[in-house]
């Protein structure tokens, strides 16, 4: 009979082990630019049309004080903000009345889902002789284009809540709108709240776009004004900025949600 | 041993009459329960069991108020129930906790539903909750519990509303047999602490022959009332009382009534799979 070996403890890993996944993904950031950074350098791609990555890093400080880079990210955040105040409200009214009334469910969600894959930036004109050419523009465009996938989770969540659930609700004698308030709107607020996190993504997407395209209110137009000017080491840093703030919204939203599920 | 049992004259709190539920289906109308009549007496544990299809779970829904589509009644203290009724406390076979609500505000769900002022609901669910053996996890989300922990949860939950009657659908059907024997200790603990008149639909022999006063057995579809068996064992029990012989005698003789009924289920559904396969 063989000796068993004494047990021994696992060795604490390093805590450069806990980062490895952030710090490779950063790598590969920086892996990049310089790749770019040499075929930009060594001629193989023009840099009258991508400015060496360096430059762009160089014009940053540039952007940020001559451009007013953090009143246009205010208008910007502002025009989103305001539309993601408009779907949370019409988007969630909306999929919960297709919940309520099957017919109306019936008629329109496939309408809906088809809607949420249409350019509807490509409206612009449209809206600009409803709204002018002005920040309402932006905002009912980004709208437009937002409102579906929270129509959509909002039914999604609704239809999904585990019979079970419902169940309890009706062994408790709970009137329909105790049952709504109670437990399914509770139930299905995870699924409600990916769909806002969508619709905002979606709105973001659309606003800065059509700033861009009607060289109205702030980081899509600063991107237009530097391309304007063929400032191209400026356009690619307003761009990154845009990158930059796209991230941390999606970060706070991420947050956000997570507060507001406990635990799954 | 084993005899039919005959109500006892003012102990029914509960009576079903002449329960009758057809389904229509694909294949034609299914009698699920099949003019079922029993009645259920003040602070008894009364198990109905039966193999799988046979109706238990229609029978739940029935007594519970969740099926109205039936014909025949049910009283509870002579009281035709037309729907879910105060007095019955039901515990469903799935997991059934709120995940937005942490155990206190799970258990203190039937009482904010009556306006109960907050402090005092939380000192009545606190109460509940040590009572199925919770406490120290008052403020955990049922993400953070275990299967069995959930289940007691729910059962807090559903105590806490006070009812007449504890309505349970194979509640420790998703659970291991060693989580299933204890928590069947702390159900016939808190049953017998309360004096809780409790209904249990199970098809497990072993819980119903634990906890149980009287055992209902059903038939294969249609779900009609083969036999009612009085468990003779003394009072309190816990899980120790597998391991005797009369234990063991009720086992085997409910099982003798079951056989036949579960191989009838198990042919009717080989029939079925080859016949869905066929076509």
């Amino acid at each position: 009979m063989s000796a068993v070996a004494p047990a021994r403890p696992a060795p604490r890993p390093s805590p450069l082990f806990a980062y490895a996944p952030a710090l490779t993904g950063l790598a590969t950031v920086v892996a990049f630019f310089v790749l770019m950074e040499v075929l930009i350098r060594v001629g193989v791609i023009s840099r009258f049309i991508v400015p060496p990555p360096s430059e762009i890093i160089g014009s940053f400080y540039r952007v940020i004080t001559e451009e007013h880079v953090f009143r246009r990210f205010l208008l910007t955040l502002g025009e989103c903000l305001t539309a993601g105040v408009m779907i949370t409200v019409f988007g969630v009214a909306g999929g919960v009345l297709m919940h309520r009334y099957k017919l109306l469910q019936q008629a329109c969600e496939t309408w809906v889902a088809a809607f949420a894959a249409a350019p509807v930036v490509l409206a612009y004109p449209l809206f600009m002789v409803i709204f002018g050419r002005s920040a309402w523009t932006i905002i009912m465009i980004g709208f437009v284009a937002a409102l579906p996938p929270v129509i959509l989770k909002t039914l999604e969540g609704l239809s999904g809540t585990r019979k079970v659930l419902v169940n309890v609700g009706k062994s408790f004698n709970l009137s329909g709108s105790q049952q709504f308030w109670k437990i399914m709107f509770p139930a299905a607020l995870p699924t409600i709240f990916v769909g806002i996190r969508l619709g905002l993504i979606f709105a973001l997407i659309n606003i800065v776009g059509v700033e861009f395209l009607i060289n109205y209110g702030g980081l899509g137009q600063l991107i237009n004004d530097l391309a304007e000017r063929y400032d191209l080491a400026g356009t690619y840093a307003a761009i990154c900025f845009v990158i930059l703030v796209s991230v941390v919204f999606f970060m706070a939203l991420e947050k956000v949600e997570r507060w507001l599920r406990p635990v799954d | 041993m084993l005899s039919p049992s005959a109500p006892k004259a003012g102990g029914d709190i509960l009576v079903a009459d002449d329960i009758y539920v057809r389904f229509d289906t694909a294949e034609g109308p299914v009698t699920a329960v099949d003019h079922m009549s029993f009645n259920v007496r003040q602070g008894e544990f009364l198990s109905v069991i039966g193999p799988s299809g046979c109706g238990k779970s229609t029978l739940f829904n029935v007594i519970g108020g969740l099926l109205t589509s039936h014909d025949g009644t049910v009283k509870v203290g002579g009281e035709t129930i037309a729907g879910p009724h105060k007095s019955i406390g039901m515990v469903f076979q799935e997991e059934s906790t709120f995940p937005w609500r942490n155990v206190t505000d799970n258990v203190a769900f039937p009482l904010e539903l009556t306006g109960m002022p907050k402090a005092k609901r939380i000192e009545r669910a606190r109460r509940f909750i040590q009572l199925v053996g919770l406490a120290g996890f008052e403020n955990r989300f049922p993400g953070e519990l275990s299967g069995g922990m959930r289940q007691r949860v729910s059962l807090a939950r559903t105590l806490a509303s006070e009812p007449k009657i504890l309505l349970m659908d194979e509640p420790f059907a998703a659970l291991d047999e060693q989580t299933r024997l204890l928590l069947g200790d702390k159900v016939l603990q808190i049953q017998q602490q309360l004096k809780q008149t409790t209904l249990l639909i199970t098809h497990n022999i072993t819980e119903a022959v634990q906890m149980s006063d009287r055992i209902l057995v059903m038939t294969y579809r249609p779900g009609k009332l083969k036999r009612i068996v009085e468990i003779d064992l003394p009072r309190p029990r816990t899980s120790e009382i597998v391991g005797s012989e009369a234990f063991g005698r009720y086992v085997a003789e409910i099982w003798n009534d079951l056989r036949e009924e579960a191989s009838r289920g198990m042919r009717d559904e080989e029939a079925h799979a080859l016949h869905e396969h066929a076509s």
